[in-house]
């Protein structure tokens, strides 16, 4: 394998949010690196945090602690004016198509609008913008009759691949998918799925890939990390993941997917309970409320991470 | 073939709107016998809530409108029955859960009150404390201590909402539960548990259930027998080895390629081209020929029937016809 050059590191981030009930540990001591032309698959159930994490990459949050750094570059602490650079190369694909496009643009707008504010082309420049929205709807497969629909004459399908075209107008390095096939129907979530995929072979994309359903982030991802409130409990190469689970967690998360196979057995887990509150955690592992295995040792002080295999870390007293 | 609980024949349901008629079901026949589970699984606008709703009699009108069909139900033709029979009949003889938890709840009632609501009306005979108490025992039945009757739903969590709408639906006993998409909206975990419990219900009170759903794989751990809808149609049936392993039509193939799977590696995933049909303007013969690389002229201006292949395996396609 060759070495593949890092563009994201993310060190000790954190994000707490006041609220009236206490401090939210949404994201809570976060670190990882991501190299170029891969895709890191973020699972967890809702409410684990992991929207907040790819928002606060991207500085859509303010971090409360810790350290992005893109291409080498710790950007921090930069100042949203000194941020816009930045953006260009750093994209996000939002969860619902139906919310996130601007209903009173028309699907050229909408793509174009990202392209005039980095001033990749000046406004003036008709014709090259008009060339650069066809070259990115034919991209993403959208007809170019449809260039002045507006989101409402549009299906779901459709409505994300405008999404994913106003985001690969700007020619990104890193794009941050927030459950970007989510709300649509499994065969158009394939046709999405296999779009992306073309993509980020084309042109090398970075993805982080957010999303609840664990069948899909096998699918793409080269390394998938695992969240449990705030916290990473597992992190591991996409396969290596699936073959040797070492989380509790992670393991009735595993066992909890349904199989659309009739022959296929698991053992489930069945986990009790719920997902606790995030509000000012205790100490310890995060998960021992609901783990089977939790003892003492695991209810106070810190979890350790291990390091399992090459490239394979969990956070589990008992592994 | 007369131990069926349900029988649907032939029920077609329109919405006559303003841009035109939208056909949401074109002729769907099933059946479902005692204690069995049924999948009917399709995507978005395949008609599958508006069969459900069909067969509760609760298609909004206007402007929803059944056109025409059976619907049997212990040999009665719903259909047929008065509008104050029909209200014995839900909640007490069929009930439904339907899809959002959060907001199929009265946030202004106890839960407790709510599950009472459907005793009382179906027994008006019954003394206020037995009320409370079968309200009680529904709650722990569904793995929610008693104590938390008096709480209102905004103190639930999601999958503890939807415990307490599948124990009012179970409250009266009945004999057919259609459950609608009821774990969609719960987390990989949650919805585990709560299929794990809706099973062992359905088990303990010999309830039969249709399940509608997208998720082939829901459909695969819960069903017996599953039916695929398109476009208002039911295009392939069949119990799960015959949907899952002998797949005949090829819009069940398309959706079971669309799935990323967890035991086999694959690099590409296989979608159906296209998209689904605009249901006011339905195209002529096949539904599905649009959309489907096998499609013949004859696909396109003949509709094929249902037919039955071996082993009671139904498919609605010409390729089953060969030889």
């Amino acid at each position: 394998m060759e070495e593949k050059k890092e563009l994201l590191r993310v060190e000790h981030l954190k994000k707490y949010f006041q609220t009236p009930g206490g401090t939210l540990h949404a994201v809570d001591d976060v670190s990882f690196t991501l190299n170029e032309g891969t895709t890191l698959g973020v699972v967890g159930e809702s409410g684990c945090g992991k929207s907040t994490l790819g928002r606060t990459i991207l500085k859509l949050h303010e971090p409360t602690d810790g350290r992005v750094f893109f291409e080498g570059k710790d950007i921090t602490d930069l100042k949203p004016k000194q941020m816009k650079p930045y953006r260009k190369e750093m994209q996000i694909i939002f969860q619902d198509p139906f919310a996130s496009l601007n209903p009173r643009m028309t699907v050229g707008q909408t793509i174009s609008e990202s392209l005039l504010i980095q001033k990749a082309f000046d406004r003036r420049d008709k014709a090259g913008l008009e060339k650069r929205v066809a070259e990115v709807m034919d991209l993403v497969g959208i007809a170019p009759r449809l260039v002045n629909s507006y989101p409402h004459e549009l299906d779901g399908g459709r409505r994300q691949r405008v999404g994913i075209g106003r985001v690969l107008a700007l020619n990104p390095k890193f794009i941050v998918c927030d459950e970007p096939v989510s709300a649509l129907d499994v065969s158009i979530r394939a046709q999405v799925l296999n779009l992306m995929q073309d993509l980020q072979e084309k042109f090398g994309f970075t993805y982080l890939f957010i999303t609840h359903d664990l069948s899909v982030v096998k699918h793409l991802s080269d390394d998938i990390v695992v969240m449990y409130l705030g916290k990473i409990v597992e992190k591991a190469p996409a396969k290596e993941l699936f073959i040797n689970p070492c989380h509790p967690y992670t393991k009735a998360l595993l066992s909890a997917i349904p199989v659309p196979d009739p022959d296929y057995q698991v053992q489930r887990i069945i986990l009790e309970g719920e997902l606790t509150s995030p509000i000012d955690p205790k100490p310890g592992c995060r998960f021992a409320k609901r783990c089977p295995y939790a003892t003492d040792a695991c209810r106070q002080g810190d979890i350790p991470v291990k390091e399992v295999a090459p490239g394979h870390t969990v956070a589990c007293n008992l592994v | 073939m007369d131990n069926n609980l349900l029988e649907v024949k032939n029920l077609v349901i329109n919405y006559e709107t303003d841009d035109g008629n939208v056909h949401a079901l074109n002729g769907v026949t099933l059946s479902l016998k005692d204690g069995e589970t049924l999948g009917l699984v399709g995507e978005t606008g395949a008609g599958k809530t508006t069969l459900a709703r069909g067969i509760m009699r609760l298609v909004p009108d206007p402007p929803g409108k059944i056109k025409s069909g059976e619907v049997f139900f212990e040999g009665r033709d719903l259909l047929k029955i008065s509008a104050q029979e029909m209200l014995k009949v839900r909640g007490q003889s069929i009930s439904m859960i339907f899809q959002d938890p959060m907001t199929s709840l009265n946030p202004v009632l106890t839960v407790g009150f709510q599950i009472e609501e459907v005793v009382r009306t179906h027994n008006p005979e019954m003394k206020k404390s037995e009320v409370w108490e079968r309200a009680c025992q529904m709650l722990e039945l569904v793995g929610i201590s008693r104590d938390r009757a008096n709480e209102y739903p905004h103190q639930f969590s999601g999958g503890m909402k939807q415990r307490v709408i599948i124990a009012i639906a179970l409250a009266c006993n009945p004999k057919l539960l259609i459950a609608d998409e009821p774990t969609t909206a719960l987390d990989v975990t949650i919805q585990a548990q709560v299929l794990d419990m809706i099973r062992a219900l359905k088990k303990k009170l010999n309830t039969s259930m249709l399940l509608i759903t997208h998720d082939l794989g829901v459909v695969a751990q819960t069903c017996d027998r599953v039916a695929i809808m398109y476009a208002g149609e039911i295009v392939e049936e069949g119990d799960l080895h015959q949907i899952f392993k002998e797949t005949r039509h090829p819009y069940t193939q398309g959706l079971l390629g669309s799935l990323p799977s967890l035991a086999v590696d694959v690099d590409r995933l296989n979608p159906i081209k296209g998209m689904m049909p605009d249901p006011t303007n339905l195209p002529k013969g096949c539904k599905f020929s649009p959309r489907c690389q096998w499609a013949t002229e004859r696909c396109e201006s003949e509709h094929p029937e249902l037919r039955e292949l071996p082993g009671g395996h139904m498919c609605r396609c010409f390729m089953t016809e060969e030889k």
